[in-house]
């Protein structure tokens, strides 16, 4: 008697429209297809194939990196999807890898949760969706849950993505945005203003010559060299959203110092200072992707400067300013003319003058 | 950057302000009251604070943050006219990036966009005729606000719109228009002026002349001034030596884009597309004749105020607050009573608490420093 071949009770699934509909989003074959072809086939994940409704860990094998877990979480709605230097995926794994990061954990495990408008193309679902495990593999992480949920049209803007990470933090580091001290030195790795200036001139406001490309990078690495050379390290930010000027107001409120920066010494492309200069917009404001600000002690500043030139990720690391015994939770500019001006948080968004 | 970071050299910053404490020592007046230089353009306050102008300047020297930010002066009712054109269901209402967030009685256009009005930021009316012609079912409206600086480009926007034929396309004209606002200040019996820094940009397009009347009737200095901060300091050093010398002239610092005649092109277009009000309404400062232009009969079909049924309300300023008196350089922002306490850049009751360029604003922001402690 010819026995049937065993035939595994499920394979991953395949799209064959061009683009998502609601019935992708609907809970039943069509949706596993999407998730299939779309993630689970770029994620490639052991810990995904099962598609059980979580990851587990052993916990025994986390506590060998450290004695406390990081955990954090974002939510990425960049428009336009795709901009020089990077797309929403990309940004999605290093977002996350980098809030990690800067509480000196190390990133393990990412969770994708994707937010799909009806009528995108499935193509560049499987092109963000392979951005993201390109980085994760780069970044060193794995991405070991999801979700994705279809909405109508208008409903949200083409695709939101939202990413946590777990990480686990070293037993002999602490650092705390509460933690900087007068005489201590702030460093950032390198050009700021880059993320902001991509993603404005991406979205077609101005039409440039030569187009700036987004920092987007995770900075796990530099930041592991960066407390290596530095293991006194009071406290690390990424600059992101509201830039460099939010982290130093941050930084200096938490910690109850001032804090005084020198304009002649800020870092920015003269491609982004120049945007800045016809936009009426001022570069320590625009968000990175790439770039932490960090307060380093006075006797290990200079090891951690060259520590982080040393990196592919902060060849042009800088010291910007010094904390100081100041008005507590003022950030206070020396203009490149010689003057004084206080750096303050931004109100709302920022906004182009007028002329 | 070159041809600008040339103008923010610190080392010429620090000879200019030597050889401005050299002449003020010079100046009688000083040693009895302070000087009082009033920057009339909001591009100068920007620069001001941002580079930390003022704190550099010796103490004898007073910077009156004058009239000159346009989104500064615009009254509440015409923030709500605005709001009433943007919340037609067909309209696409554009605007500079600073009107956003000024505050109307009810709310700021950021605000109406929020509630669903379809309110969009452009950096030029050239912007809006291109939404114009890419939404033909739609009602684009720009909001045409600025001094002389942004009139000739409006104007020309009108003139394009015109030779395409496009006829869904309108500006809300509140252009005003600085000469006159300088002469009510003059005017104003609480006002103390010893010298102007004058707009540079507008200066670009009106040329000199205007300003005559300011030095041969009203007997005070005027220099034009562009807006690096060298090119404020060296402005300020000019003011001084004219009243060192006892001298009242028009004098242009900014000749590397100012022509004694302004830009006749520009000109044209002005006076092609716009005419004069009787008057316009300001914020702090009340109604002031001639000083704005409203759309000539030729391009009615282009004039928002005769395509849309306007409230055009008029709503007082409240009461408590001092705008007009920081404007005109009476008080300093910070001896306001509303400063920093219920007039705050996150809840502005008033526009100079807006705008960067408004003087309240960049105070609150870049703070005060001066040379000598306890001033600001």
């Amino acid at each position: 008697m010819n026995e049937m071949p065993f035939r595994r009770a499920r394979s991953l699934g395949k799209v064959n429209v061009p683009a998502v509909t609601l019935a992708h989003g609907g809970g039943g074959r069509a949706m596993k297809d999407l998730i299939d072809d779309v993630f689970i086939v770029a994620f490639d994940s052991s810990f995904l194939a099962p598609l059980e409704d979580q990851a587990r860990f052993d916990l025994a094998e986390l506590a060998v990196y450290g004695d406390r877990l990081a955990f954090t979480t974002d939510s990425y709605v960049v428009d336009p999807l795709f901009f020089p230097g990077g797309d929403i995926g990309k940004l999605a794994v290093c977002g996350t890898v980098n809030d990690l990061a800067v509480g000196g954990a190390i990133p393990l495990y990412l969770s994708c949760a994707a937010i799909v408008e009806e009528g995108v193309s499935i193509d560049m679902l499987r092109r963000i969706a392979r951005s993201m495990a390109e980085t994760a593999k780069g970044a060193g992480v794995r991405i070991v849950t999801g979700d994705t949920k279809v909405v109508h049209k208008g409903a949200c803007d083409k695709l939101f993505i939202t990413t946590s990470g777990v990480g686990i933090i070293r037993e002999d580091i602490r650092l705390g945005v509460d933690l900087a001290h007068p005489g201590d030195a702030v460093l950032v790795n390198g050009l700021f203003g880059d993320h902001g200036a991509a993603i404005l001139e991406a979205r077609g406001e101005m039409a440039l010559e030569t187009p700036i490309a987004s920092d987007c990078a995770p900075l796990h690495d530099l930041i592991a060299t960066l407390l290596a050379a530095a293991p006194g390290a009071r406290c690390l930010r990424d600059a992101t959203r509201g830039g460099v000027a939010t982290v130093l107001n941050e930084i200096a409120e938490a910690s109850d110092v001032g804090i005084e920066i020198d304009e002649e010494h800020l870092p920015v492309r003269e491609e982004v200072r120049g945007f800045c200069e016809i936009l009426g917009l001022d570069p320590l404001y625009l968000a990175n992707e790439g770039k932490i600000v960090a307060v380093i002690p006075p006797e290990e500043s200079e090891a951690a400067l060259a520590a982080m030139r040393a990196h592919h990720l902060g060849e042009r690391a800088t010291i910007i300013g010094w904390i100081t015994d100041g008005e507590p939770g003022r950030v206070v500019m020396r203009t490149v003319l010689g003057g004084q001006r206080i750096v303050d948080m931004l109100v709302g968004e920022q906004l182009p003058r007028i002329c | 950057m070159k041809y600008v970071d040339e103008f923010r050299d610190r080392g010429k910053a620090d000879a200019l302000v030597a050889e401005i404490d050299k002449l003020v020592s010079t100046i009688d007046i000083a040693a009895r009251r302070p000087i009082h230089i009033m920057e009339v353009c909001g591009g100068h306050t920007h620069s001001i604070f941002r580079y930390g102008v003022e704190g550099m300047l010796p103490k004898e020297i007073q910077l009156i943050h004058g009239p000159g930010c346009p989104v500064c002066v615009l009254p509440m009712g015409r923030v709500d006219d605005c709001i009433a054109i943007a919340e037609h269901a067909n309209v696409i209402f554009t605007t500079f990036g600073d009107a956003m967030r000024v505050p109307g009685s009810r709310k700021s256009l950021s605000q109406a966009r929020a509630d669903g009005a379809d309110v969009r930021m452009v950096y030029s009316p050239m912007d809006a005729l291109t939404l114009a012609r890419n939404n033909p079912d739609r009602e684009v409206v720009f909001f045409g606000l600025g001094f002389e600086t942004t009139m000739p480009s409006t104007a020309l926007t009108v003139l394009q719109a015109e030779s395409e034929g496009i006829a869904n396309f309108s500006v809300f004209c509140n252009h005003i228009t600085i000469v006159p606002t300088i002469k009510a200040i003059l005017d104003s019996p609480d006002v103390h002026i010893d010298g102007f820094l004058g707009p540079g940009h507008v200066s670009m397009v009106i040329g000199t002349a205007p300003y005559e009347f300011i030095a041969q009737y009203y007997r005070k200095p005027l220099v034009v001034a562009g807006f690096e901060p060298l090119d404020v300091l060296q402005s300020i050093w000019m003011v001084l030596k004219q009243i060192r010398e006892q001298r009242a002239d028009v004098e242009n610092q900014y000749a590397r884009v100012v022509q004694g005649t302004g830009n006749v092109a520009a000109l044209q277009a002005i006076s092609r597309v716009y005419e004069l009000r009787p008057f316009f309404e300001w914020r702090g400062l009340g109604s002031i004749d001639h000083s704005g232009v409203r759309i000539r009969d030729e391009y009615a079909r282009f004039d928002t105020e005769r395509k849309f049924a306007i409230p055009n309300v008029r709503i007082a300023d409240p009461k408590s607050c001092q705008c007009g008196e920081v404007l005109k350089g009476v008080i300093k922002p910070w001896q306001c009573k509303l400063f920093g306490s219920a007039c705050t850049p996150e809840t502005p009751l008033g526009a100079l608490m807006v705008s960067s360029e408004g003087a309240c604003a960049a105070y609150h922001q870049y703070g005060g420093f001066k040379k000598q402690a306890g001033a600001a």
